[in-house]
Parts: structure tokens; C-alpha cells; sequence
């Protein structure tokens, strides 16, 4: 009846997060509009980071949507071979953050110093986190589907992944473009 | 609860061990049971701690009999936990997840929740959350006492609120229980939509699953700004960020809309189970067809709808522009509107029945009486003028407990009496029920409207010690009354317990259907076993046809085929 129940379920976790951001996304937005000084904290993050960033995520999604793909066609191997790619750049991801956040906390931007960074580190962070998990879950995911069991997985991690992917376009212009 | 532990453990172990049968299951009904009694214990929690504040209150500053003296931190600590155990560790896991668990899959004739596992899960995660709320006692500078709405800049700053550790504790506690309701209320919505008994359309679900699925979708939409705000809060705690301080460019109010934003629906993600459990008692006991089936979802799904728009009118006080006071007090008086719809249909569906005063059937009653005092005294608050006024008087507070009492109390036990067969295969005793509704009744009234007045008198809320305020000398008697009514309400309780505990064990044995009601859960036998139905039911018609013209019996149970219109099929025992 309807969507099969895991990825209705998924979907119902993907609207529940989407409140989540929204709430702190929402903070950050009305504070923004009544705080023009933040724009010279916001000059000192790296938008080339930032875009590479937003590139790797992209380009995981569309290696996810392929492993999709493939599990549609019942092919598990390729769906897990693609998975571990869509995994690789997330972990390419948090590598380039981590080198972000070392440059600005050591030149003394740190989560306390101003509440444009504190929004920077709780958002980025919530945000990190969820990619962290969505990997985690997605090895799982990788490794039934390599036996070809369980293939009806791979979208549902999918559509998870996709809504994380989805936050960062969304943190990427209100934290790094908006100077 | 450990008398019936222990009973089992005697001889569970020969096929399932006890911690496997009773802790680790993943079987919808005795997850609903481990919400429910962990529920009803941390009421006693909730129940202890405002004994005890109330005593401070009618006898300022005399030893409290079981506790001691009250100083102003410990009066104020609990104050907290009373007002937190009892909506998210009592009225939230009873009304929703224990009621929401045991009920669904049974009244839409399913064999269990579509993710056992994730249920089990978040009831772990909800017991997880009340054990770091119970630790909170037990750490240095004790629990949390900057009240349960936890305004920044008392919750935010130690040096404010002298209770580090408590404070963020709480924080975690609160933050880890409202997971553990995301994932049940996934779980449930899934179950709803998916899981449904042949036949079943959207319009044959009983009142009481719409309402839980509802509330669900409630709570989903609104919980989310909050867990963000909690997190901010965290990190405004220990981590020295300043997002709702305002010497950092932060914003103290800012709290108080994430927080309401969640805060006003949460009072109808708990008032639309109870509404749903009463629509249930109501015409199983008037032996009468639900008047306006349609019309009572509609107006659930409006009122719903409009909860996501009146939460400033906590606010009114705290320096929000005007306009928008203007603005908040519209739409708080809109939603008056499909709440007094529904208490109309209510009292129509008694008209004409043949009402029978069980122990359900008087709880049930009482929640529209009580609930309506409540309603019509929101009106004063609703509207900014007035609420300027009576803003954090015990006005408030008694407008707040008569509508949470009947939520989290009065439903509860008409859903508990009217379940309980169900639940364990024995009736409950009569006699001790009504003695028990009686006495509640009567002392809950006593409590409250002697608040109402003294509200109105001016005494402001969250003080310690009346005496200092000898302009409100008058009021004390007032005081002493609510707080006497509150030792008879309390001393009424035992019997309630000694009931259930003694119905569980030794009550007349139920049979799978003893108040000749319709919908599926009383289509499988008490206590269901696992799985449920020894046959999967499939159903013909919706869950309200009682006293159909020209059948013998009164009642038409969903799951009876047609074909033989004149007496419904056996009853499986």
C-alpha cells in the first residue's frame, strides 16, 4: 500500500531533520538580517573550500543516485563499489573541513569569539555529524548489498544522503557567500 | 509493577528469559506497558515533588514532613522537575507512546509495529533520558531549577542558576527523550499508513489512532526547532558561545520562540490522544454511533494546523512588538474554535444514548467537564490585553492544570480503566474505581480554584515564601486549601494503585470482549499473545456502529462479516 514503509520511514526522518535545520537555520538568518558586522567575520572563511566542498558532495549524491541505479538492476557488487565511492567523498569532505577548522581556530576564530562563528560551528557541525552518521550507515548499507541482499536500502540511504547533501547547499551561501 | 516482574521471572525463563520477554522485546504491547510504567513512576517523582512545594507554600518555612526543611534552591529545583516529569517523563510517554504503542497495531489489526526494532530502541532512549533526569538529583548543586520552560539567562549561565551540572543534564535529558519520540513517532505514522487490516479505509481508523498519528505529526513538525535550540543552549552552557545572550549580540527571547514554537503544539500533541481516548470511552459507553466522525479529524487536522500559529502568546510580556501581540491574540482565539467544536460533538454523541456510568465512562466525562473550565479560562490569556494582567500569576497555573490534569490524568485513567481488560484480561473493581474518580475528582477541584482566585488576588508564580509579601497576607487561606486538596488527591491514589495491582493478579477474567465494543482490538483475546490475532481480522465497517436498527445486538464489531446481519460472530476468548 502506498511507498514500501522503509523509505516512507525514511522520508518521515528526513522531514523531521529538515525541522531541525530549520530552526537553526532560521536563528541564523533573522540574527544575519539585523547584524551587518557579521559580514567581516564571514569574509575570513574560505569560499574555495567552501565551493570544492560543495563539488565533492554533489558529486557523491550523483554517485549514490548511480548506485541506486545499479540496485535497481539487481546488481549488488557495482551498488556497494559505488557506495564506497559516495563514502570516499564524504570522508573527502570532512578532510577539507578539518583543514578549514584548524586554519580558522588557530588564527583565534574560535565557536566563542563571535556569534557569526558560533553559528558557524554548531550549524557545520550538526551538519558534519549527519555526514558522519550517513557514512556510517552507508558502509552498512554497502555491505549487505554486496551480498545482493537487501538492495531496497540503497535508495533509502540515498534519499538520506541526498537531504544531507541538500543542507550543505543551503549552509555553503548563507556561511561562505554572503560576505 | 515488581510484584508483576517478579511473578514472571518465576516462570519466564523456561522458554524466554525474563530480560529478554520483558526488557529487550520488541512486541508493541509490552513496549506500551514499559512506557506506561515507567510513566506512572515517574509520576510518583512528579507527585512527591509538588507535595512537597505545595507544604512550603500553605506552611512557609516548617519542616515538610519527608523532606525537611525547604530552602528557596530546593523549592525552586522542584518546581522544575514537577513541571518536567510530568509532561515529558508522565503525560508524553502515557498518552502517546504507552496508550499509542498497545493500541495501534491492535485497533488496525496488524501483528505488531512495522519497526519492532526502532520501537524498542526508543524506548531505551526514553528510559536512557529519565535515568540522566534522575541522576540530575544526585550531582553537585542539584537538578535543574530554572523552571521547566528553562528561559535563557537563568538556564544559560551557572552563575545565574548555581547549578551547572543539573542544568545541562536536564538539557540532555529533555534533548534524548524528545529523540526517542521522533523515532516512535515514525514508527507509528509508517504503521498507520501501511499497516492497516484489509478492509480498513482512512475513514474506518477509530478517532483514537487519528488523534495518536496526528499528535505525532504534531510533535515531528514542531520538536525540531527546540532540539535546535537546546543545542544552542548546550553550547551557550558549557561550550562559552552566547547565542541568547545579549552581550554578545545573542537574544534571549530568541529562546522563548524556539521554545514556544514547540511549547504550544506540544499541549495538543497531548490533548488530541486524550481527546481520541474519550471519543472511544464516549460511545462505547452511550451505546451510540460517534456524531460527526468526519467532522471530529477535520477539526483535529485544523486545530493542528492553527497550533503552529498562537505560540506568542506566551510571550505577550517579554517585549515582542505589539502588532504581533495583536496578531498572536487572533489566532489564539481562533483555535478556540475547533477545540469547542469538538467538545459540541462530544456532548451530541451523548444525546440520546443509552449512557452507562462505568468507571471509564465517569473519567471520560469528567475530562469534557474539567477540560471545558480549562478552555474557557484560556480565553483571559489568549487575549494580550488581559494576559498583561494575569501574566505568571497562579491564574496561569490553574488555567495550565486544568487543561494538563485532564490531559495527563483524567484521560489517562478512562484510557487505563476502559484498556485495562485488555491489557491484562481482568476487569478492574468497580467500586474502588468510582471511589477512586470521586475522590480525585472532587479534590482536583479544590486544588484549583482556589488558584484561580488567589491568581486573580495577585499572587505572581515561582515565589518561595508567601510571608514576605504581607499585602498578600489574605490569600493565604486560599493557599492552605489547595494544598489540603492536594494531600486528599494524593491520599486517594493508593486506591487506584492497590486496584490495578490487585485487578492485575486476582480481577474477574475479562474475555476477549466485555464491553461489547466494535473496534479490532476486542476482536483478540485478553491479553493479546504475541502477534496478536490468532486469525487476521478483515473489516467491514467503520468503528462506531452501535445500536445499527433492526440488529439484535447493540454493538456491530468492524470485523464481523455481513452476511449475517442479525448476531455478530462468536467472540474468540
Amino acid at each position: 500500500m502506498g511507498l514500501p514503509t522503509g523509505r516512507l520511514a525514511v522520508w518521515w526522518v528526513v522531514a523531521s531533520e529538515i525541522v531541525i535545520f530549520g530552526g537553526i537555520l532560521g536563528s541564523y538568518v533573522m540574527f544575519r538580517l539585523s547584524h551587518d558586522s557579521w559580514a567581516e567575520q564571514a569574509a575570513v572563511t574560505n569560499t574555495l573550500a567552501g565551493a570544492f566542498n560543495t563539488f565533492v558532495l554533489l558529486t557523491s549524491s550523483l554517485t549514490a543516485v548511480l548506485a541506486h541505479q545499479a540496485a535497481e538492476r539487481g546488481d549488488g557488487p557495482r551498488a556497494a563499489r559505488l557506495l564506497h565511492f559516495t563514502v570516499l567523498g564524504g570522508l573527502t569532505f570532512l578532510i577539507v573541513k578539518a583543514f578549514e577548522w584548524t586554519y580558522e581556530i588557530s588564527h583565534g576564530y574560535t565557536i566563542g569569539s563571535n556569534l557569526f562563528w558560533s553559528f558557524y560551528y554548531v550549524a557545520a557541525g550538526l551538519h558534519g555529524l549527519h555526514v558522519i552518521v550517513g557514512m556510517i550507515i552507508m558502509l552498512f548499507v554497502a555491505r549487505t548489498a554486496k551480498r545482493n541482499e537487501e538492495l531496497h536500502r540503497v535508495e533509502n540511504i540515498g534519499i538520506y544522503w541526498h537531504f544531507v547533501d541538500l543542507v550543505w547547499i543551503f549552509l555553503f551561501p548563507l556561511l561562505y557567500i554572503a560576505k | 509493577m515488581s510484584a508483576h516482574a517478579a511473578s514472571h521471572a518465576e516462570h519466564g525463563h523456561h522458554e524466554q528469559g525474563f530480560v529478554r520477554k520483558y526488557l529487550l522485546s520488541t512486541d508493541h504491547k509490552v513496549i506500551g506497558l514499559q512506557y506506561l510504567f515507567t510513566g506512572m513512576l515517574m509520576a510518583l517523582i512528579g507527585g512527591f515533588t509538588v507535595y512537597v512545594f505545595r507544604m512550603q507554600l500553605a506552611f512557609p518555612g516548617e519542616e515538610v514532613p519527608l523532606w525537611g526543611r525547604v530552602t528557596a534552591a530546593q523549592y525552586n529545583a522542584l518546581v522544575t522537575t514537577h513541571g518536567s516529569v510530568m509532561i515529558f517523563w508522565v503525560a508524553m510517554p502515557v498518552l502517546i507512546a504507552a496508550f499509542g504503542n498497545f493500541l495501534i497495531p491492535l485497533m488496525l489489526g496488524c501483528d505488531d509495529m512495522v519497526f519492532p526494532r526502532l520501537n524498542r530502541l526508543s524506548y531505551q532512549l526514553f528510559l536512557l533520558s529519565a535515568l540522566i533526569l534522575i541522576a540530575s538529583f544526585f550531582v553537585p548543586g542539584g537538578p535543574f531549577g530554572g523552571a521547566w520552560t528553562a528561559y535563557p539567562p537563568l538556564s544559560a549561565d551557572p552563575a545565574y542558576n548555581a547549578t551547572p551540572w543539573g542544568a545541562t543534564l536536564w538539557l540532555i535529558a529533555v534533548a534524548l527523550e524528545f529523540v526517542a519520540f521522533l523515532l516512535g513517532g515514525i514508527n507509528f505514522i509508517t504503521t498507520a499508513m501501511n499497516s492497516r487490516a484489509p478492509g480498513m479505509k482512512m475513514f474506518d481508523v477509530p478517532i483514537v489512532i487519528w488523534m495518536i498519528v496526528l499528535a505525532s505529526l504534531v510533535f515531528m513538525a514542531s520538536v525540531g526547532p527546540l532540539i535546535a535550540g537546546a543545542i544552542m543552549l548546550l553550547f551557550d552552557q558549557r561550550f562559552g558561545t552566547g547565542f541568547f545572550n545579549p552581550a554578545t549580540g545573542g537574544d534571549p527571547v530568541l529562546w522563548q520562540h524556539l521554545f514556544w514554537f514547540f511549547g504550544h503544539p506540544e499541549v495538543y500533541v497531548v490533548l488530541l490522544p486524550a481527546l481520541g481516548i474519550v471519543a472511544e470511552v464516549m460511545t462505547t459507553f452511550s451505546r451510540k454511533k460517534l456524531f460527526a466522525y468526519r467532522t471530529v479529524i477535520f477539526t483535529a487536522i485544523a486545530t493542528s494546523i492553527i497550533s503552529f500559529f498562537v505560540w506568542a502568546h506566551h510571550q505577550f510580556v517579554a517585549g515582542i512588538d505589539p502588532r504581533m501581540a495583536g496578531l498572536f491574540t487572533v489566532t489564539t482565539l481562533i483555535i478556540s474554535v475547533p477545540i469547542a467544536e469538538m467538545m459540541f460533538i462530544y456532548i451530541a454523541t451523548l444525546y440520546g444514548g443509552s449512557i452507562r456510568f462505568t468507571t471509564p465512562m465517569l473519567w471520560a466525562l469528567a475530562f469534557i467537564a474539567e477540560f471545558l473550565i480549562g478552555g474557557v479560562t484560556g480565553i483571559y490569556l489568549g487575549a494580550a490585553g488581559s494576559d498583561v494582567y494575569f501574566h505568571d500569576t497562579y491564574f496561569v497555573l490553574a488555567h495550565f492544570h486544568y487543561t494538563f490534569f485532564p490531559i495527563a490524568f483524567i484521560a489517562t485513567f478512562a484510557g487505563l480503566t476502559y484498556w485495562f481488560p485488555k491489557m491484562f484480561g481482568r476487569m478492574m473493581d468497580e467500586r474502588l474505581g468510582k471511589i477512586h474518580f470521586w475522590g480525585t475528582i472532587i479534590a482536583f477541584n479544590v486544588i484549583f480554584i482556589p488558584l484561580f482566585l488567589t491568581g486573580a488576588g495577585g499572587d505572581h508564580r515561582r515565589i518561595f515564601d508567601y510571608s514576605l509579601f504581607p499585602e498578600l497576607a489574605g490569600l493565604q487561606g486560599l493557599r492552605v486549601l489547595a494544598t489540603i486538596g492536594l494531600l486528599v488527591l494524593i491520599a486517594f491514589q493508593p486506591i487506584f494503585i492497590y486496584n490495578f495491582i490487585n485487578s492485575m493478579f486476582r480481577g474477574k477474567v475479562a474475555g476477549a470482549n466485555p464491553w461489547r465494543a466494535n473496534t479490532l482490538e476486542w476482536a483478540a483475546p485478553s491479553p493479546p499473545p504475541h502477534g496478536n490475532f490468532p486469525e487476521m481480522p478483515v473489516v467491514y465497517r467503520g468503528p462506531y456502529e452501535y445500536s445499527v436498527e433492526g440488529r439484535d445486538e447493540d454493538y456491530w464489531p468492524q470485523h464481523v462479516p455481513p452476511d449475517d446481519p442479525k448476531r455478530p460472530a462468536e467472540q474468540v476468548a
